[in-house]
């Protein structure tokens, strides 16, 4: 390892980033330099470091670096039981912990055969979409703030707490839940938990119609989002993107609709698909999906059950020797959990094929050729929350 | 109000200079010249802890929360307790910084808007300075705090500094003429480029003022001097020299305590000043605003003209904070073509149409 100190005054000019093929064009007129973006800067949201190479102001190409981040989620989970394992989804994709949770219950209940009871499913269904909401509240806000309007950081929280509020009189816990286990959840709703979400439906019409005027029709917004990042529909299937980024770019797929879980093929709910596949694309369709997520709210409301909401517990959770997987949809997209069960109470090997790792990897085709201030916007858009990337 | 002397410098044309004068007649120049700047100095040093405070309360309330509230009444102690700490901060150099041009650098902007000050009309007999070519004298050294920003970019041996820096000199200098046309249509009109005169032109009721005069077109320059002058300050939704999500920091990303407190409080000195040639252009400057209301008119002309002129370049300035706090970032090359492609041609015309409404007459 090179331990020399890094003479900052003049730069090798021939040094290569890792990830790029070629140095800086060194001539004359070359305005050609590589920019280090991260691991702490505003607008990579937590500590996701890209190695940008920039003509004056244009980006030629991204190169991610991962890692700053990494906890080994999965090797901690070979070393825990199936029920100490689902905290560590909380901490995957912290802003859908409770659909991460899921995912990974669904992947028990597959193995053990565990039903669900009526009132446990819409418990489950409810909470993920709220949990969906509150995610793209936050994703709302902080994408307003990436493009410079810092008040909308604000306006989407505003809601949110009421949100977040639910999850703590459920759980107790605001961020990493913890909440669902196999067959229902660890505790029933409380009594305030239909009325609270009443007032959420009430609440989200109003706020998505404040959100249109303050920030999705304003001239600027649509200005610098117009055209922006653009991701053909055979790209984003090569690069296995899912979630708003794969429907963006005019592939209907969510996994609520195709492959559907719970109780989701019980509720009326519409998959909303872009067409051109840039970033005003993916943030109205975004925006659509927090409606259709208060539209399954509103009928799952109407219809709430009385009656158990969990199954029978097990004294311990055994999964027989086999594979076993499980694929939800998570306000990112599709998360895929995936256990090797060698029959004793500890996994042999647990993955989850996080949706953000894969969307990520299409920013270089995306963000090529366009300004650092659309590279901005692009990473606003992806939606990606790094913990998730790195695991 | 009596006729003025002919004489162009008027610090000494209020109560104190007079009794001063009348003391010391032999210093008199002196002393009161030394007096108008240490209260020009004053102010400079006030204004920004009170803007930024202001600032935080705008914005706090625009996005439904408090903002400071802690330190003095609603907070109004806050930023004098952050000058404080920036004042006792180490200041940084990062390593392969240019040490002089590094320290040079932040003093530009400061200088640059206090010299501007000088000129600014407080009220009638309140100004330190008012030369023939005021408005030549505003532009031109307005400029300097390009230098400032421009210098402070290249010093700091730092990619994201350096970006900001060259956004910021282009967005300026683009921005610069803009704003000179809109100066040059008020110059037109009045016939004069002294600050106070031009003041002094709008005289009577509000509808003398330069925004409602000339039907349409005196609004229309106003909306377009806000967005020059917006630009022209760096702010939001122009504020692509230091896009913080994009840049983090801009040109000033390494900077830190007193160096970095002075690019902060030149910046909002700049948004008094650019407040208040806006309020000397366009809204009546120190002239109280007469509705033609005898009582109403009497009451307004007994409170003293700086104060009209304080709460009318107030407006303005929250006016530009309204901006900041409701509108996204603009992008450079969007930027650019607003100004080349958009407010240039549509000031040449304004300009063109204002002349020749000047010249018809129906200047109303």
């Amino acid at each position: 390892m090179n331990l020399q100190p890094v003479n900052n005054h003049r730069p090798d000019r021939n040094y290569i980033p890792p990830g790029f093929k070629n140095a800086i064009n060194d001539d004359e007129t070359s305005e050609e330099y590589f920019l280090n973006m991260g691991p702490q800067h505003p607008s990579t949201h937590g500590v996701l470091r890209l190695v940008v190479k920039l003509n004056g102001e244009n980006v030629l190409e991204v190169v991610p670096h991962l890692g700053y981040v990494h906890r080994s989620v999965e090797k901690v989970a070979e070393n825990q039981t199936y029920l100490q394992n689902i905290h560590l989804t909380d901490r995957l994709d912290y802003l859908s912990s409770h659909i991460n949770n899921l995912g990974y219950c669904l992947a028990i209940e597959q193995a053990l055969d565990i039903g669900v009871p009526e009132r446990g499913e819409y418990i489950r269904v409810m909470v993920s979409e709220l949990q969906r909401i509150q995610s793209h509240l936050l994703w709302w806000g902080v994408s307003g703030m990436d493009l410079g309007a810092v008040t909308t950081f604000l306006y989407g929280f505003k809601e949110r707490e009421i949100i977040t509020d639910i999850f703590e009189e459920l759980c107790g816990a605001r961020l990493t839940m913890n909440f669902f286990r196999p067959g229902g959840s660890f505790a029933d709703v409380p009594n305030t938990f239909i009325p609270r979400v009443r007032d959420v439906i009430k609440r989200m019409h109003l706020a998505l119609d404040e959100y249109k005027i303050l920030l999705t029709d304003n001239i600027i917004f649509r200005e610098r989002t117009r055209a922006i990042g653009i991701l053909s529909r055979e790209k984003a299937l090569s690069y296995g993107c899912s979630g708003a980024v794969l429907r963006a770019s005019g592939v209907s797929y969510d996994v609520r609709r195709n492959d559907p879980y719970s109780i989701y093929d019980r509720f009326d709910f519409e998959v909303p698909t872009g067409t051109v596949g840039g970033c005003f694309d993916r943030y109205q369709l975004k925006m659509e999906e927090m409606a259709q997520s208060v539209r399954i709210l509103e009928q799952a409301v109407e219809t709430f059950p009385n009656g158990p909401y969990r199954s029978r517990e097990m004294p311990a959770y055994k999964l027989p020797r086999g594979i076993y997987y499980s694929q939800v949809e998570t306000a990112r997209g599709l998360l895929g959990t995936y256990i090797v069960a060698e029959g004793g109470p500890k996994p042999y090997r647990v993955k989850f094929r996080s949706p953000c790792f894969s969307n990520l990897s299409a920013l270089n085709e995306m963000a090529a050729g366009h300004k650092i201030a659309d590279l901005v916007t692009i990473l606003a858009t992806l939606d990606f929350v790094v913990p998730e990337i790195d695991r | 109000m009596n006729q003025l002397p002919t004489n162009h410098a008027f610090p000494t044309h209020n109560a104190i200079g007079e009794l001063i004068r009348h003391l010391f007649p032999g210093g008199a120049v002196y002393i009161n010249g030394f007096l108008t700047i240490a209260s020009l100095l004053l102010l400079v040093s006030i204004l920004p802890v009170f803007l930024i405070w202001l600032e935080r309360k705008v914005a706090a309330h625009f996005q439904a929360r408090l903002g400071p509230m802690r330190v003095g009444y609603h907070g109004l102690l806050q930023s004098t307790a952050d000058g404080l700490k920036l004042i006792f901060k180490e200041v940084l150099k990062p390593e392969g910084a240019d040490t002089f041009v590094f320290f040079l650098a932040p003093t530009l902007p400061a200088t640059a808007t206090f010299l501007v000050m000088t000129i600014l009309p407080f009220d009638r007999h309140l100004q330190v300075a008012d030369p023939a070519g005021g408005v030549v004298y505003a532009l031109g050294v307005s400029s300097l705090s390009i230098l400032g920003i421009l210098l402070a970019g290249w010093a700091s041996n730092n990619k994201y500094s350096l970006l900001g820096a060259m956004r910021s000199g282009a967005q300026m200098i683009s921005f610069e003429i803009s704003l000179a046309l809109i100066m040059l249509l008020i110059v037109m009109l009045t016939g004069t480029a002294s600050l106070r005169e031009i003041v002094l032109s709008q005289n009577g009721t509000i509808l003398d003022w330069w925004i409602f005069k000339l039907p349409f077109l005196g609004l229309i320059a106003f909306v377009m001097y806000m967005i020059s002058s917006t630009a022209e300050l760096n702010r939001a939704p122009f504020d692509i020299s230091e896009a913080e999500s994009e840049l983090t920091g801009g040109f000033a990303t390494e900077y830190s305590g007193i160096s970095f407190a002075m690019f902060f409080f030149a910046e909002f000195v700049n948004m008094f000043v650019s407040a208040g040639l806006a309020t000397t252009f366009f809204l009546g400057g120190f002239l109280a605003p007469q509705i033609g209301i005898g009582a109403i008119d009497a009451a307004f002309n007994f409170i003293p003209g700086f104060i009209w002129f304080f709460l009318k370049t107030f407006l303005v300035i929250f006016l530009y904070m309204w901006f900041r706090w409701t509108f996204p970032r603009v992008r450079v090359d969007q930027l650019m073509y607003l100004e080349w492609k958009m407010l240039l041609p549509a000031n040449l015309v304004l300009l063109m149409s204002s002349g020749f409404f000047l010249a018809m007459g129906w200047i109303l």
